[in-house]
C-alpha cells in the first residue's frame, strides 16, 4: 500500500519560487509520469518525494504519514546516472540492499544468509535479463544494462514508492522500448507506486496511468522568478501491462 | 608523415627510450670522473666506479671495526622502520579524518578549518618542538613525518569523498543504509585506491622529512650516514646511499601501484 498526498506544497529558494501550491492525491499502485519544460520543478518535486529536499510550505504524506525528511528504504530511486556503485559487481550491487537490511553492523552477510541474498539477487537479475553479466563491474556495462541493474537494485528492496528521474533519457530508442517493457513488468509484479520524470511525451503516455504536466502559469517579465510552476494537466490514462504495445515501440 | 602527437613508440623502442637517459647519465659520470682523476688521483668529488664499489662492499658486507655492525644494513633497517611506522600511522589517521570530514557535516564543521591550518605549518619549523617535547629518540622522527604528510593526505582524501556522486549516497540511503553502513560499504571501499595514490604522492615528502630528522639527531639511519660522512667529502659513500634510497622509493612506489592494480581492479582505467 502506498498512497501519496501532496498538500499545498510550495518550494522556494529565497525569492525564487520553483513550485507553487501543489495539491495531489495519488492512489496506490499508480504509475505517475511527470513531464514539463526543463527548470519547471519536476526534479525538485521528485527530490521532495525522496526526502532530499523539504517543502518550504505544505506537507507530503505517504499512507497518511508525513514523509521522513531524509531518504529511506520506503522510497527507491533510479537516477539518470551514477546510481550504481562502481566498486561492486552487478551481483554485489543488487545484493547490497539485502545485505544492508540484514546486517546492520557488519554491512555484509556471510554463510547461509549470504547464500539466500545471493539467490534472490540472482533471481532478480534473471528477471531483468542481466544474469549473464553478474560478475562484471558497472563501468563494463552499456547504458541500458546499467539502468537495468539500477532498477533491479532498487526493486529488490521492495520499496512502496519507486522514483525514476529520467531513467531512460540517455538510452538509444531501441533500448528504451525494452526498458519500458521491463518497468511495466516489474510494476505489475511488485505492488509499488511509481513516479517517473520524463522529457519524452510519448513515453509518458505509454507508461503512465496518470500523467502530470508541470508548467508556469503566471509569468511576470519584470520578475521571472516571482512565480513557480503548477500542475497544468492531470490526466488519467488506461492501465498498461507489459504485453500492451507501447507507443514508443510502434512509432 | 603523421603528427608527432600521433606517433607512438612500440614496446621495444619505448623501453629503449626509457633506458637511454640513464645510460647517458652514467656515461657522462664515468667520463667526468676519469677526467678529474687523471688531473688529480686524490680527487674526492667524483670517485671512480671501482672506488664506489669497494666502499659499498665495505659498508654492506664487512663489519664496522668500531661498532661491529654492518653499517649499511643497520642504517637501512633503522630508516625503513621509521618511515614504515610513519606511513602506517599517517594512512590510518588520514583515513579516519577524511571519512569523518567527508561524510559527517558536523565533523566537517569541527575539524576542517583545524586541518587546513595544521597542513600549513611548515613541519621542519616545529622539528625543534618535537625534539624538545618527544625527546631525540624514534618518536620525534616518526612524528615529524606524520605531521608532514598526514594532514595533506587527509585533505586530499576528504576532497575525494566529496567527489563521490551525491546520487550514490542518496541511493545507498534508499537501500536502507545507516551512516555507518554508508561509510563501510560505499565510502571506504572507494577510498582505498585513492589512499594508495595519495600515499604514492606523499612518499617523496616522507623521505625528505625522514632524512631531515636523521640528519639532525640520530645515531644510525641512511640520512644520518650521508650527513656524517659529508664532513669527509666521502662521495663514494654518499652516492651509493642516495642511489639506494632512490631504489627503495621506486620499489615502494611500484609495490603500491601493483597493489592498486590487483586489489582494486574496478578502479583501473579501461584499456
Amino acid at each position: 500500500m502506498a498512497t501519496v498526498s501532496v498538500r499545498n506544497v510550495w518550494k522556494e529558494y529565497g525569492a525564487q519560487v520553483v513550485l507553487e501550491n501543489l495539491r495531489l492525491e495519488i492512489a496506490d499502485h499508480e504509475f505517475v509520469t511527470i513531464i514539463g519544460a526543463s527548470g519547471c520543478g519536476k526534479t525538485t518535486f521528485l527530490k521532495m518525494l525522496l526526502g532530499m529536499e523539504q517543502p518550504s510550505r505544505g506537507q507530503i504524506l505517504i499512507d497518511g504519514q508525513p514523509i521522513r525528511p531524509e531518504p529511506d528504504p520506503d522510497r527507491g530511486v533510479v537516477f539518470q546516472r551514477y546510481s550504481s556503485f562502481p566498486h561492486l559487481t552487478v551481483l554485489e550491487n543488487v545484493m547490497l540492499g539485502l545485505e544492508l537490511k540484514w546486517a546492520r553492523f557488519a554491512g555484509r552477510l556471510f554463510g547461509g544468509a549470504r547464500r539466500a541474498a545471493r539467490a534472490s539477487a540472482l533471481a532478480m537479475l534473471e528477471s531483468v535479463g542481466l544474469a549473464h553479466s553478474r560478475d562484471r563491474y558497472p563501468a563494463q556495462l552499456s547504458g541500458g544494462m546499467q539502468q537495468r541493474m539500477s532498477i533491479a537494485q532498487a526493486v529488490i528492496c521492495r520499496p512502496k514508492i519507486l522514483l525514476l528521474d529520467e531513467p531512460f533519457g540517455a538510452l538509444d530508442p531501441g533500448v528504451t522500448a525494452d526498458m519500458h517493457q521491463l518497468i511495466l513488468k516489474l510494476w505489475a509484479e511488485n505492488r509499488m507506486t511509481i513516479f517517473m520524470v520524463s522529457h519524452d511525451i510519448q513515453e509518458s503516455f505509454a507508461l503512465g496511468t496518470r500523467l502530470l504536466t508541470f508548467d508556469k502559469v503566471r509569468h511576470d517579465p519584470q520578475a521571472p522568478e516571482a512565480y513557480g510552476a503548477r500542475v497544468t494537466y492531470d490526466m488519467r490514462l488506461a492501465r498498461k501491462t507489459s504485453e500492451t504495445r507501447t507507443v514508443g515501440a510502434t512509432a | 608523415m603523421r603528427r608527432l602527437i600521433n606517433q607512438h613508440p612500440g614496446r621495444g623502442s619505448a623501453l629503449a627510450l626509457g633506458v637511454l637517459p640513464f645510460v647517458v647519465l652514467l656515461v657522462l659520470y664515468v667520463f667526468a670522473s676519469q677526467m678529474r682523476l687523471a688531473d688529480n688521483p686524490d680527487d674526492k668529488l667524483l670517485p671512480s666506479p671501482a672506488t664506489i664499489a669497494t666502499t659499498f662492499h665495505n659498508y654492506a658486507f664487512e663489519e664496522d671495526r668500531r661498532s661491529g655492525n654492518v653499517l649499511f644494513w643497520v642504517d637501512t633497517w633503522a630508516s625503513l622502520k621509521r618511515i614504515g611506522a610513519a606511513l602506517a600511522i599517517s594512512a590510518t589517521l588520514a583515513m579516519l579524518l577524511a571519512v569523518g570530514i567527508g561524510v559527517v557535516p558536523r565533523l566537517r564543521a569541527l575539524l576542517s578549518p583545524l586541518l587546513s591550518t595544521i597542513a600549513m605549518i611548515p613541519p621542519l619549523a616545529i622539528l625543534p618542538v618535537l625534539f624538545i617535547v618527544l625527546g631525540l629518540e624514534e618518536t620525534s622522527k616518526i612524528a615529524l613525518i606524520v605531521i608532514g604528510i598526514a594532514p595533506c593526505v587527509a585533505r586530499d582524501l576528504a576532497l575525494r569523498v566529496g567527489e563521490l556522486p551525491k546520487e550514490q549516497i542518496i541511493k545507498a540511503q534508499t537501500l536502507g543504509a545507516s551512516t555507518w553502513q554508508v561509510i563501510l560499504r560505499v565510502v571506504l571501499p572507494q577510498l582505498w585506491p585513492r589512499l594508495i595514490d595519495a600515499m604514492r604522492l606523499s612518499m617523496g615528502s616522507a623521505w625528505l622529512f625522514l632524512i631531515a630528522a636523521e640528519a639532525i639527531a640520530s645515531t644510525e639511519g641512511l640520512g644520518y650516514r650521508i650527513f656524517l660522512v659529508r664532513r669527509y667529502l666521502a662521495m663514494d659513500v654518499i652516492l651509493p646511499y642516495v642511489i639506494w634510497i632512490t631504489l627503495l622509493a621506486v620499489l615502494a612506489d611500484l609495490a603500491l601501484r601493483l597493489l592498486r592494480a590487483t586489489a582494486f581492479r574496478w578502479a583501473e582505467p579501461e584499456r
